[in-house]
């Protein structure tokens, strides 16, 4: 069998010897260098692969608000909710929305209650699934970063084109760059270099990053997801901070171009405009997030589903802000594993397939 | 949560099922804890030794790549009776249909019902047919129950790994999932992943000629094989190590679980069974697996590692070291 691109990625020796220069670089530090992954495809990358036991104690990696079930705030799951109980609709959902705790239930339980919730892998499901069933309303959960969010734009705009009435979308979409200004000019944190995303970067180009390593002195490395390239995306910011540089390099060239997808950035433009945002655990954000334009708000469920949503709770002892800006590993929260484990989930952190609860809980160190 | 429902996660056969059966079911009915459980009941009556079970099957589609709800239904109960060592006999059918489900279709549910009867070399002896109303069940539910004899007096059971154990699969990992859930959603798969559906007593019939070699025999079914490893862990009180590298898998289906989001270690097969089986016998036995035709990929995946625990822990692919729990919550709701 040919060996894929990704199985290269994997190669065992290649990691072994990235491990290998990572301990060089690390050697003889007295405190570590704390590296923070932002993206939770990278945070479910080296839980799964179990890669911080291969570097050395010089080495400190936290995850970062990179998983976007986990910093939608509880009272976008809290009108999910009210939007699902709603008479002849459908709500169309990525499944990790579905057991995230709302101030006073989930999604899946509203299906258990029957509600009409139906798991799509993608918008434009959920937009066929509008024009199959005429008599109801659609609203499709729109939750995620820069990466997601193109598709959903060009939903919409097939949504326009072929005059789809009853199709909405709630929107959470979130982009990434500014909540890593916050966190990187955080004293506890004191992060000495970002992995940037790969996905998101491969939207948004390489470049989006630059005002991290010139305004604040933060190295930044984009970087794929298979364990060789996050063993060398490390290699590189490890390398930076011995060199005393500070730059964004890029690693995943073979997807990530410094400028970005020029397609998706326009259809980002036209549908979305850039607006301010609250995270789970990091507050509003300026320009931090994406609302539907003035132009499409006839499928912004926000403005045309009207819903009483109750006054949000943040689930009582969860400590999954700190664990999103990486101040704590999910171990330190008292509730993990024990009260909180993905069955009976306390916070999003456990539920989503990215949360690092999730990974922490399933694949232990 | 509001903890008086049933969830679709209490069926996957993780984590909440083993919830469900130790909170409610098994207080209910019969007070032996599902940790102390094997695959199928081995009783006794007049110094004669007999294995029953039972099993129902809602697969959502009804017919898919690789076989159809029937066989499907006659091969599970016959390896859940192979999974303590006893030979398949007798197997009874409760079929439940919906009304304005197709005769034509149940003709060939039922014709598959047979072959893999035959095949397995087991009689189908009592059964029963419902019809309930349009909309009350979907399309159709099949309940198979079934009895083994023994032919040895081994003990095979989930209680039975050892320190120095060696774990043998018998081919590729998640490819019945897979077909399943494409199937179901609609998948245009460039490659054709087919269910493993099949009948094991012919190669645990190989295999149990090592006699006390074989420690423990399990079909990874719902939840897959880390669920069911991590089962076998606790029930012994042992820890595993499971080789990443070593597991057999399948391109297409590590990449549709890939794009899924799926983690294939958790994806139910049909037709495979984790062997548990004395370190100097493992190699022979490994061979002997091999030359079945249900065996041709099959691969020595991991080992006991140590008493106690009841931890597994993985060897990834690189090199790193994880901890592999049990399925949680719902992967894939309706796989058999
Ligand atoms: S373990 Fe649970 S309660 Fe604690 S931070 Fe994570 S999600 Fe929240």
């Amino acid at each position: 069998m040919k060996r894929s691109v990704f199985e290269e990625f994997r190669n065992r020796d290649l990691v072994r010897g990235l491990a290998e220069r990572i301990r060089h670089l690390a050697e003889g530090r007295t405190n570590p260098m704390t590296f923070m992954e932002v993206c939770g495809t990278h945070t479910m990358s080296i839980y799964q692969y179990g890669i911080r036991t291969l570097l050395p104690a010089g080495v400190r990696l936290i995850s970062g608000p990179g998983c976007p079930v986990c910093v939608t705030p509880v009272g976008y799951v809290d009108r999910a909710v009210a939007c699902a109980r709603l008479p002849e609709t459908i709500t169309a959902t990525f499944g990790d929305m579905m057991r995230v705790p709302g101030s006073s239930s989930s999604l899946l339980e509203e299906r258990a209650k029957g509600a009409d919730i139906r798991i799509v892998y993608s918008p434009l499901d959920a937009l066929s699934l509008a024009e199959r069933n005429p008599g109801k309303r659609v609203v499709f959960l729109g939750v995620g970063f820069e990466t997601t969010a193109p598709t959903v734009a060009a939903t919409l705009i097939t949504a326009r084109s072929r005059r789809v009435g009853n199709f909405s979308v709630l929107s959470a979409h979130k982009t990434i760059p500014n909540p890593m200004r916050i966190l990187s000019s955080d004293p506890d944190l004191g992060i000495d270099g970002f992995l940037c995303p790969a996905h998101v970067s491969a939207v948004i180009g390489a470049d989006a990053y630059r005002f991290l390593a010139e305004e604040h002195g933060v190295p930044c490395v984009v970087t794929g997801f298979e364990p060789a390239d996050i063993l060398q995306g490390v290699a590189m910011l490890a390398r930076q901070v011995t060199e005393g540089r500070s730059a964004v390099e890029n690693e995943y060239s073979r997807f990530v171009t410094r400028g970005g997808n020029a397609r998706a950035q326009e259809l980002l433009s036209r549908v979305f405009v850039s607006a301010d945002t609250a995270w789970r655990g990091l507050g509003v954000i300026p320009e931090s997030g994406l609302e539907i334009a003035e132009e499409f708000t006839e499928f912004d469920a926000e403005k045309v589903v009207p819903v009483r949503v109750e006054e949000p709770r943040e689930p009582e002892g969860c400590l999954c802000g700190e664990v999103l800006k990486g101040k704590i590993a999910p171990a330190d929260c008292p509730l993990f594993a024990s009260a909180c484990t993905p069955e009976q989930p306390v916070g999003a952190c456990m539920v989503s397939s990215e949360g690092s609860c999730a990974a922490a809980y399933k694949y232990g160190q | 949560m509001d903890n008086d429902l049933i969830l679709l996660g209490h069926g996957s056969g993780g984590r909440l099922s083993h919830q469900l059966l130790d909170e409610l079911i098994i207080p209910a009915l019969s007070g032996i804890p599902v940790s102390g459980q094997n695959d199928a009941a081995v009783l006794e009556h007049d110094g004669v030794r007999f294995a029953f079970t039972t099993d129902s099957y809602v697969v959502d589609p009804v017919f898919f790549p690789g076989g159809n709800i029937g066989d499907l239904a006659i091969n599970g109960t016959v390896n859940d009776l192979a999974m303590v060592g006893a030979r398949p006999r007798a197997i009874s059918v409760g079929l439940i249909l919906e009304e304005g489900f197709s005769r034509r279709e149940l003709g060939e549910i039922l014709r598959a019902m047979r072959e893999a009867a035959d095949r397995a070399g087991v009689a189908i002896v009592a059964g029963d047919t419902k019809v309930v109303p349009r909309g009350k069940a979907d399309r159709i539910f099949i309940n198979t129950s079934g009895i083994g004899v023994f032919r040895h007096g081994l003990e095979i059971s989930g209680s039975n790994a050892r320190v120095g154990d060696k774990i043998l699969i018998n081919g590729t990992i998640g490819d019945h999932g897979i077909a399943v859930m494409a199937k179901r959603e609609g998948l245009e798969l460039e490659a054709d992943i087919r269910s493993d559906c099949a009948p094991l007593n012919g190669l645990v019939d190989e295999i149990l000629s090592e006699g006390d070699a074989i420690r423990v025999l399990r079909d990874p079914t719902r939840g897959g094989v880390a669920t069911t490893l991590k089962e076998i862990a606790l029930q012994s009180d042992v820890s595993i190590t499971l080789n990443e590298a070593a597991l057999p898998l399948k391109g297409a289906v590590r990449g549709v679980c890939a794009v899924l989001g799926l983690d294939p270690l958790y994806v139910a097969n049909e037709g495979k069974v984790l062997a548990f089986v004395a370190p100097d016998a493992a190699e022979r036995i490994l061979e002997k697996m091999r030359r079945h035709p249900l065996g041709a990929e099959s691969a020595m995946i991991g080992e006991v590692t140590s008493p106690g625990g009841g931890k597994v822990r993985m060897e990834t692919v690189v090199g790193g070291m994880r901890a592999v729990e049990m399925l949680s919550g719902e992967q894939l709701p309706r796989i058999c």
